[in-house]
């Protein structure tokens, strides 16, 4: 599903240059659920902002079910990121004088798709994650918990191939942490490719396979016992 | 553009966005009305002083005697002098190719009777061409002819005002009326736009006035235009040799500076022209000032409404919003908003004008109006302004990664 080789990234600090991605390899397969982790600095968010096409690496290649993902410009980003991925972040980023189920709806306005199927699909996402009566609430009239399942829903909405997760339970408690990572244990069952961005060791020890970077490098690649049992 | 979709998707935002709405609305609104009210008022402005100025003929010399200054050929200083009909023909015989129109003038006031009404007004007595001079307008009947000269008939034309005063109505020809005890026929009502002094205004033959004034041929003074195509050098050469016929033929010293006063309108319409043009140039500064703060104000806050979406547009854009998208977006909202509420500043702002605009005659604003295509136009630059302004931060804003948009502060 994504293949990366060999993907360098720097970011000029006025005269020198900081090297953060140092030649990063891996891949992974449909259907995974991949826990990235790392200490801050290590270069996590950067190999999630070059993988969510928000960021492009300097050298290297990044393949995404089988396209190759190069010559980005905005306008195409826009496109792929609305068709190939689904976003959660960890302070949600709803938009917040939206209701939860415009929220969720709203990929799919820039898909084009028309208003009463972008509701209805919006609704059945709402009910997936548990929150059909809060539909007509604004983000702020939700706690963190219930703000990053309508984050989820929205992510999964545009039926992406991939869904990244930066940090999707930094700002949650510990109780709602393990109901948000069950919720995207659940639609990884369901067979959707997902990254989870993290530095929370109980967290990565819910997903099936740790990458773990230091200094800009793969350190450590590993199953975790999850995948046996889901197999 | 025309997607019905993108329309839904911006009016919901403008109704859930109320307060930025307001301002950037108030703001256009505002600026558009401030505009409309000013320049309407230095339009009402400009108005009242032309038709204090403008309204009679421009190419008018008012040719008055005076008393002398110098001892000349005999003849003592302080000498009265006066003017008499022979003095006309000879003018006219003398100056022909300089002059189009000529009347003497002989002031009196009177009081005019109509059966219980009664009131005092100027009378101008005047020959046939004094119509042309003041451009007076006939509405009913005809102005005094040669005839009534020659025959000296007791023959009236009356203002509107003095028609309606006396009589309650302004057809009135044939009508007698009594002025200080001689009773006048009406042959004429007119108009005239230079307001509500020279409409109570009595005109009559000048020689039936001399024929009262105990059968002497004096005049008062008399008015001349001079051909247009004189322009006003020619005016000046011909207002100099009026003067030097008029010392020679009332044996005045040529180095006397009375005796003689001839006003040249042209004169004075040229320093009138030029205030007029200074009061437009003020009106058209003050209009343009207005729209200018309009437009900083506007941009203001277009560049505000922008920066406080920075967040909005980054989520949108990593959902999927292509940049372009975005900045339709921003751009067809602030051009729905600031084109409705430009027009509701405009409406407002005539309305306003053409409310108040008839009880700000006392204030020297006569008819306060802004040229609907003016107007239109202000309206059109400020929506531009704003459009550009929102334009220039929402293309920054889409151009900034989503990334960059989403970092938390």
């Amino acid at each position: 599903m994504i293949k990366l080789e060999n993907i360098h990234k720097s970011y000029k600090m006025g005269s020198s240059a900081l090297h953060v991605l140092k030649g990063i390899n891996f891949e992974v397969e449909s259907g995974e659920l991949v826990a990235i982790m790392g200490s801050s600095g290590s270069g996590k968010s950067t190999l999630l902002n070059i993988l969510g096409m928000l960021d492009i690496a300097d050298k290297g290649l990044y393949q995404l079910d089988g396209t190759p993902i190069e010559k980005l410009n905005e306008k195409r980003a826009a496109r792929y990121r609305n068709h190939f991925l689904g976003f959660v972040f960890q302070s949600f980023n709803l938009i917040n004088y939206k209701s939860a189920l415009e929220n969720v709806a709203l990929p799919l306005y820039y898909q084009g798709v028309g208003r009463k199927e972008r509701q209805k699909s919006a609704m059945e996402l709402l009910e997936r994650v548990g929150l059909e009566p809060w539909a007509k609430h604004l983000p702020n009239e939700l706690s963190g918990g219930q703000k990053q399942r309508v984050a989820i829903a929205r992510a999964l909405v545009s039926k992406p191939k991939v869904v990244l997760a930066d940090e999707p339970t930094g700002a949650l408690d510990s109780k709602t942490s393990y109901e948000v990572m069950e919720l995207i244990k659940e639609i990884n069952n369901e067979g959707k490719t997902i990254l989870v961005v993290t530095h929370e060791r109980d967290i990565s020890q819910m997903c099936n396979r740790i990458v773990r970077l230091r200094d800009g490098e793969v350190a450590e690649d590993f199953l975790t016992s999850n995948r046996v049992i889901n197999h | 553009m025309f997607d019905r979709d993108r329309w839904v998707e911006i009016f919901e935002t403008i109704r859930k966005n109320k307060l930025r709405t307001v301002l950037s609305g108030f703001t256009v609104a505002l600026g558009i009305f401030i505009f409309v009210i000013l320049y309407g008022l230095g339009n009402g402005l400009k108005n009242t002083f032309q038709q204090f100025f403008l309204d009679d003929a421009e190419n008018v010399l008012f040719v008055r005697p005076g008393r002398t200054s110098i001892p000349y050929k005999g003849y003592k200083s302080g000498r009265r002098i006066e003017f008499v009909n022979s003095d006309i023909s000879d003018i006219e015989g003398q100056f022909r190719y300089f002059i189009e129109y000529m009347t003497p003038r002989i002031f009196s006031s009177v009081r005019a009777t109509y059966e219980t009404e009664s009131e005092n007004y100027s009378n101008i007595s005047v020959g046939p061409d004094h119509q042309y001079i003041e451009k007076t307008v006939m509405m009913y009947g005809r102005y005094i002819n040669e005839q009534d000269l020659v025959t000296r008939e007791k023959y009236a034309v009356i203002g509107r005002l003095v028609a309606l005063d006396l009589f309650g109505q302004l057809d009135v020809v044939g009508h007698y009326i009594d002025l200080n005890g001689f009773a006048y026929r009406v042959i004429g009502v007119f108009q005239d736009s230079g307001g509500d002094n020279v409409e109570r205004t009595i005109y009559t033959p000048y020689t039936t006035q001399q024929l009262l004034n105990k059968s002497t041929d004096k005049i008062s003074m008399f008015a001349v235009t001079f051909r247009k195509e004189l322009g006003h050098r020619g005016s000046i050469i011909f207002e100099n040799k009026l003067r030097q016929y008029l010392k020679e033929k009332k044996v005045i010293s040529p180095r006397d500076p009375r005796g003689v006063w001839i006003n040249n309108l042209a004169d004075s319409l040229k320093r009138n022209q030029q205030f007029a043009g200074a009061l437009q140039t003020i009106v058209s500064v003050v209009g343009i000032g207005t729209l200018i703060a309009g437009i900083i104000g506007i941009s203001n806050i277009m560049v505000f409404v922008v920066k406080e979406r920075t967040k909005e547009l980054g989520i949108r854009k990593a959902i999927g919003a292509s940049p372009r998208s975005v900045i339709t977006m921003v751009l067809q909202e602030s051009i729905l908003i600031t084109t409705f509420s430009g027009y509701a500043g405009l409406f407002l702002g005539i309305l306003m004008l053409s409310s108040v605009g008839e009880r700000l005659d006392e204030y020297f604003i006569t008819n306060p109006y802004i040229n609907l295509n003016t107007a239109i136009f202000a309206t059109i630059v400020l929506v531009v302004c704003g459009g550009i302004a929102g334009y220039i931060p929402a293309k920054r804003a889409a151009s900034i990664k989503p990334i960059v948009a989403l970092r938390d502060e």
